[in-house]
């Protein structure tokens, strides 16, 4: 149970150890980039760099899927839609950024405005000059498209298969608006030739570090506030929600309202995941809101392991290494790697790579509440393994 | 009228599609009394329920709960929020839940998000787990998940969760049905320790189960109460006689 000031990792070795390789990368990483000569046969080119945040960024997408799916049981097969709007936030600083580097030159419209003869700056693109409103943006841009569907959608109480259709159905039309030159938004193109970040060049090799870095603070931020509120006893209301909806509204726990705040909560982790990815990766298009994207994404959380957060993360990186090692060496079969990887997890590891950690270093007894007479560890390691129905 | 009893049903009639599930009901529940309220099938035991937790409102009648609250004008939440709790059928438990996170779900107080967000479980919350754990045999389970918990333990545990938000009525719907013998028994046990701290009032066929616990039995036949004492009182009376056996 959660206690203000009380040490939360007191009790998750596992999260413990999950926090510590995220220290070890962001600190051997810049060394093995920073400090190695280019000769050296262990250096790590900008490539690899980017390659590792864009891991990271993907596993708080993953972090952000796990706290609604795993905990509270709402299966969304559109987060990818929270990351990249996230996404497209931080893409219009870097456009506005590019200022009079661009192509045409114009000091104000990005690149592709001036192509389709735009005059001026529609009024959506107010602002996204300056770092701080973006921020902000990327934020609440997300909020707030998740609130109004997930207000809609909770409240006329559309859940489990339906409530994943209309996530499917959502991103997928954002997709198509995305794609539209009149939108504003690139279309097909996107946003890409992003120059500098805040005046750090985004071509060289220590912005791409410092990216790193932030990407691994925020993802270890993100999973210690989703830590706090799976432990807290909102959290417990949560998982009561996901066993006995009715019971739960029975007992005058305001149903909607929690899915609703947590859904929000991990919009905003999946948009900030989707402003860090955007200028390590340099560039963001419409296809980031496929459809294939989102359910790819459920796929790193059930590998990993659902309702652990960190196992999520950790199938986000494991499922992305296989992706790159394998459509590099083997492009072919990625896909029917990845569609047997869904079945056979499904099947045979229905607790993901998670489940196969021994309980008792996935948690340390706890004391709080009472002296526990069982290995409290036993019993929430069986809990996760026997939530085993899909949504 | 004398206004000291906890429960008073008048005259409640019921009727649906042109058959009176409760036909002209009177019975009153004194504090802290348990009785247990019998019948065959059909004899409205549920209908009486339904009414007092405002699931259905009578057609006639009036239903009171101490001599300031009107059943009839509340809300079912209402009726829950001034003391009524009722326990259904089968058992509802969270199961990913333990023992004790399942009464603390249950505990009077917070229930907004950002509440519960930053809620502790208090000292008092904490002694009435420990209480309510030790008044349903649980306290060696409290750790233990919902879902591993025997029927009959489920059974105990949803009346404690019931009682963590200190109801003044406790409606219990046939709560032995499906137990062991000796689950039957700790049943009874629980029921009789409730006894005085709150009025309860059992449905239930199981007759050696009411035999076992009851003081006072109520006969229900079409819709009204036809007999209303002790147990053998209960059982001599010639029309109860002639309602079960059919004689």
């Amino acid at each position: 149970m959660f206690r203000p000031g009380r040490p939360l990792l007191l009790h998750d070795r596992a999260g413990t150890w999950f926090l510590a390789v995220l220290a070890l990368v962001a600190l051997v990483v810049p060394l093995l980039n920073q400090v190695l000569s280019a000769s050296s046969p262990l250096h790590m080119s900008q490539y690899g760099v980017t390659l590792i945040g864009k891991y990271l960024c993907y596993g708080m997408l993953a972090l952000a899927i796990d706290l609604i799916w795993g905990y509270c049981g709402i299966l969304s097969l559109g987060h990818a839609a929270f990351f990249a709007i996230g996404g497209y936030a931080m893409g219009m600083y870097l456009m506005r950024e590019i200022g009079p580097r661009g192509v045409y030159g114009n000091p104000v419209l990005p690149d592709f405005m001036v192509f389709l003869n735009w005059k001026s700056l529609p009024w959506f693109w107010y602002g996204f000059n300056h770092f701080l409103f973006a921020m902000a943006m990327v934020v609440a841009v997300p909020a707030l498209l998740a609130w109004i569907f997930g207000w809609f959608a909770f409240r006329s109480r559309v859940t489990g298969v339906y409530f994943s259709i209309i996530t499917q159905a959502l991103t997928y039309a954002l997709m198509l608006a995305f794609f539209r030159n009149n939108m504003g938004f690139g279309g097909n193109n996107g946003f890409t030739d992003f120059k500098d970040i805040l005046g750090f060049d985004l071509h060289s090799d220590g912005t791409h570090v410092v990216l790193l870095v932030l990407t691994a603070i925020a993802l270890a931020a993100s999973y210690l506030a989703c830590l706090a509120i799976v432990e807290s006893r909102a959290g417990r209301v949560i998982r009561a929600i996901r066993d006995a909806e009715s019971r739960s509204r029975f007992l005058g726990y305001p149903v909607e309202s929690f899915k609703l705040w947590l859904f929000v909560f991990s919009a905003v982790i999946a948009g900030i995941a989707g402003a860090l990815y955007v200028p390590q990766i340099g560039i963001i298009n419409p296809s980031e809101f496929a459809p294939i994207n989102s359910i790819e994404a459920v796929i790193w959380v059930a590998v990993g392991g659902r309702g652990t957060l960190y196992g999520a993360t950790a199938g986000a990186v494991l499922v992305n290494y296989g992706k790159t090692y394998l459509t590099g060496a083997f492009p072919e079969v990625w896909l029917y790697v990845l569609g047997a990887l869904f079945v056979l997890v499904t099947l045979l590891l229905p607790r993901g790579i998670a489940g196969l950690i021994p309980a008792r270093i996935k948690e340390a007894k706890r004391t709080a509440g009472g002296t526990p007479k069982m290995d409290r560890a036993d019993i929430k390691a069986e809990a996760i393994g026997s939530n085993e129905s899909p949504s | 009228m004398l206004r000291d009893k906890r429960l008073y049903l008048e005259d409640l009639t019921v009727s649906f599609d042109g058959s009176k599930a409760l036909n002209g009901l009177t019975l009153y529940v004194e504090p802290g009394e348990l009785l247990c309220v019998i019948g065959p099938n059909g004899a409205g035991k549920t209908t009486m329920m339904d009414v007092i937790t405002g699931k259905t409102r009578p057609d006639y009648g009036t239903a009171w709960f101490g001599s300031d609250i009107d059943l009839l004008k509340l809300s079912e939440a209402e009726i829950v929020a001034a003391g009524i709790a009722r326990k259904f059928q089968r058992p509802t438990v969270f199961e990913q839940l333990t023992v004790f996170e399942n009464l603390e779900m249950a505990s009077a107080g917070c229930r907004s998000f950002l509440k519960t967000l930053r809620a502790r479980l208090t000292a008092a919350e904490k002694e009435r787990i420990e209480e309510v754990l030790e008044i349903i045999g649980l306290s060696g389970h409290r750790w233990a998940l919902g879902r591993v918990l025997a029927h009959g333990q489920k059974q105990w545990l949803e009346i404690g969760m019931l009682l963590m938000q200190n109801p003044e009525l406790l409606l219990v719907d046939e709560p032995v049905a499906g137990m062991t013998p000796a689950e039957i028994e700790r049943t009874a046990e629980l029921l009789l320790s409730l006894e005085g701290e709150h009025s309860i009032v059992v449905v239930e066929h199981d007759m050696s189960f009411v035999r076992s616990i009851a003081r006072r039995v109520v006969v229900l036949h079409e819709g009204r109460v036809i007999a209303d004492g002790d147990m053998d009182k209960v059982q001599r009376d010639p029309r109860v006689i002639e309602v079960y056996l059919g004689v």
